[in-house]
């Protein structure tokens, strides 16, 4: 499909230009007038090189821009005619674009949008729409942003954790309009995996794809949320779920570990169970206790007490959750599900009630609303 | 055509006639419910009426500027607030007529027993921009 050449061919070719001299921002901007070109001449005249081709049109139109440009006519001497390729290959070029967009100088919105389109292939339209804001808006936040990183010399690497976060930001946005952010986040992960030997990168997109095996099964036909638990497990997506423990397991096998590592560890364990009643949930509430000691989110322990209240019972869940600050997003749902598995049912339908009210989007207030209804129906004499 | 913005009450709005919380009715009345809505928001998609619509999270923050070089002085929530809005539709129809009628069709909505929850909805016409012809 031409479209996916096109995208997986973007930082390449943006990379080449930059080496000959353009600056970013306008190299951008040329290669993403290229992209639009060849959306309209491929389908009818496909070249037999197409990055080539792109490289060549991108490259005119910078010029074409540059000497637009007359208040830069002396930059225009410099750059008219064409230099040869730098040595770097294109693998490096790849990199050096995710670590520029990923640059901890930019907003993460904005290193969103950079990446999307920079690295992504993605049309300023596209991305606008898969975020909901107007098209203008996603074009005022990426010019910034070029603007942001136009003086960082792509020179030495950056630090993957910044890179692997704008990543996990795109995934975690989902599904919208007719990009699908989930996909296109695993695309770069993939693509990231491949330049760059790093276990947290193998991590991050070994999470991806665990996670993202199950969305089929994550919602009922009526759009509502489909629970782990209740998820029909013949709708997940096998492969998918090979893939993601293969790369899991190659990453864990070099012992550095990770959080990324750690929470796709736990997801393959939800992907091992054949049904919910065996999920191991002893060896979940290790990983759990090993990604405490990676990182102190709060968030970690509400979803720890959660997998102590399968492991151990409720009552070692709710112990578990008391300590926890109950301002925590989720934090009364997690508590009505405990009191439900407690068998307090008055409780965890108030409970429920409240957690809807407290919801941070409209799926979840829907489900935990259906939840109290259901409890309140049952207790009805 | 006009703009419309059709306002949801979380409090403020006169009672409804089918007065019963969510969380009481069944999990089938909520799925037509929200069934319901869908097909409208869609139904409205077709015929070229819809523009936007939203819902917003029962708990906000008050700001106001408290001078130069201080932090924006933040308040609330109120639990007092008599007023509190739950979400809005805005859509762009041929006449004042359409608008009632479509908010009628939304307040019509089943809730608890599958009946319409016959819910106050807010009807308030955009103060667009002066027309080129007007001068």
């Amino acid at each position: 499909m031409d479209e996916a050449l096109l995208r997986s061919l973007t930082p390449s070719v943006l990379g080449i230009l930059v080496r000959r001299g353009a600056d970013f921002a306008a190299a951008e901007d040329a290669v993403q007038d290229a992209l639009v070109e060849a959306v309209r001449v491929w389908p009818e005249d496909r070249p037999r090189d197409p990055k080539g081709w792109l490289v060549t049109v991108a490259w005119r139109r910078f010029l074409d821009a540059t000497r637009a440009d007359a208040a830069r006519r002396r930059r225009e001497d410099r750059v008219d005619e064409e230099p040869p390729p730098g040595p770097a290959s294109c693998l490096d070029d790849t990199l050096q674009l995710y670590f520029l967009c990923a640059h901890p100088s930019l907003t993460p919105s904005s290193a969103v949008a950079l990446t999307l389109r920079a690295v992504g292939g993605l049309t300023t339209r596209q991305i606008a729409q898969a975020y909901l804001v107007p098209e203008a808006t996603m074009a005022q936040r990426i010019s910034r942003a070029k603007r942001t990183v136009s003086g960082v010399r792509l020179d030495r690497p950056g630090d993957v954790a910044t890179v692997l976060r704008v990543l996990y930001l795109v995934f975690n946005e989902g599904y919208s309009g007719d990009v699908d952010l989930a996909a296109e986040a695993i695309r770069l992960t993939r693509q990231l995996a491949a330049a760059i030997d790093h276990p947290e990168v193998a991590g991050l997109l070994a999470l991806m794809l665990l996670h993202h095996a199950r969305r089929a099964a994550r919602t009922a036909p009526d759009g509502s949320l489909v629970p782990l638990a209740e998820q029909d497990r013949g709708r997940w997506d096998t492969s998918s779920i090979a893939e993601g423990i293969a790369i899991l397991q190659a990453a864990l096998a070099r012992d550095r570990l990770g959080e990324f590592q750690a929470q796709a560890a736990i997801a393959a364990l939800h992907a091992d169970a054949p049904t919910a009643e065996e999920t191991d949930w002893v060896q979940i509430v290790e990983w759990y206790d090993e990604l405490t000691r990676l990182t102190d989110s709060p968030v970690v322990l509400l979803n720890r007490a959660v997998a102590v209240g399968e492991a151990d019972g409720p009552r070692a869940g709710l112990a578990a959750l008391a300590p926890l600050d109950p301002a925590l997003p989720r934090h009364t749902a997690v508590a009505a599900y405990l009191h439900e598995r407690d068998g307090d049912l008055p409780t965890a339908a108030r409970l429920y009630a409240e957690a809807a009210r407290k919801a941070p989007n409209l799926a979840e207030r829907d489900y935990l609303t259906r939840q109290a209804a259901r409890l309140n129906t049952s207790l009805r004499p | 055509m006009a703009k419309y913005l059709l306002l949801k009450h979380y409090r403020g709005a006169p009672a409804p006639v089918n007065d019963v919380p969510m969380d009481q009715w069944t999990p089938e009345e909520i799925s037509a419910h929200m069934q319901y809505m869908r097909d409208f928001a869609t139904r409205l998609e077709k015929t070229g009426e819809f523009v936007d619509g939203q819902a917003v999270a029962p708990e906000g923050t008050w700001v106001r500027y408290d001078g130069e070089g201080r932090p924006p002085v933040t308040d609330g929530p109120f639990a007092e607030t008599k007023d509190l809005i739950a979400g809005w539709m805005v859509i762009d129809v041929d006449s004042y007529e359409r608008a009632v009628e479509l908010a009628g069709d939304l307040s019509a909505a089943p809730g608890a027993g599958g009946k319409p929850i016959h819910e106050w909805l807010e009807l308030r016409p955009f103060l667009a921009g002066p027309p080129p012809l007007a001068e």
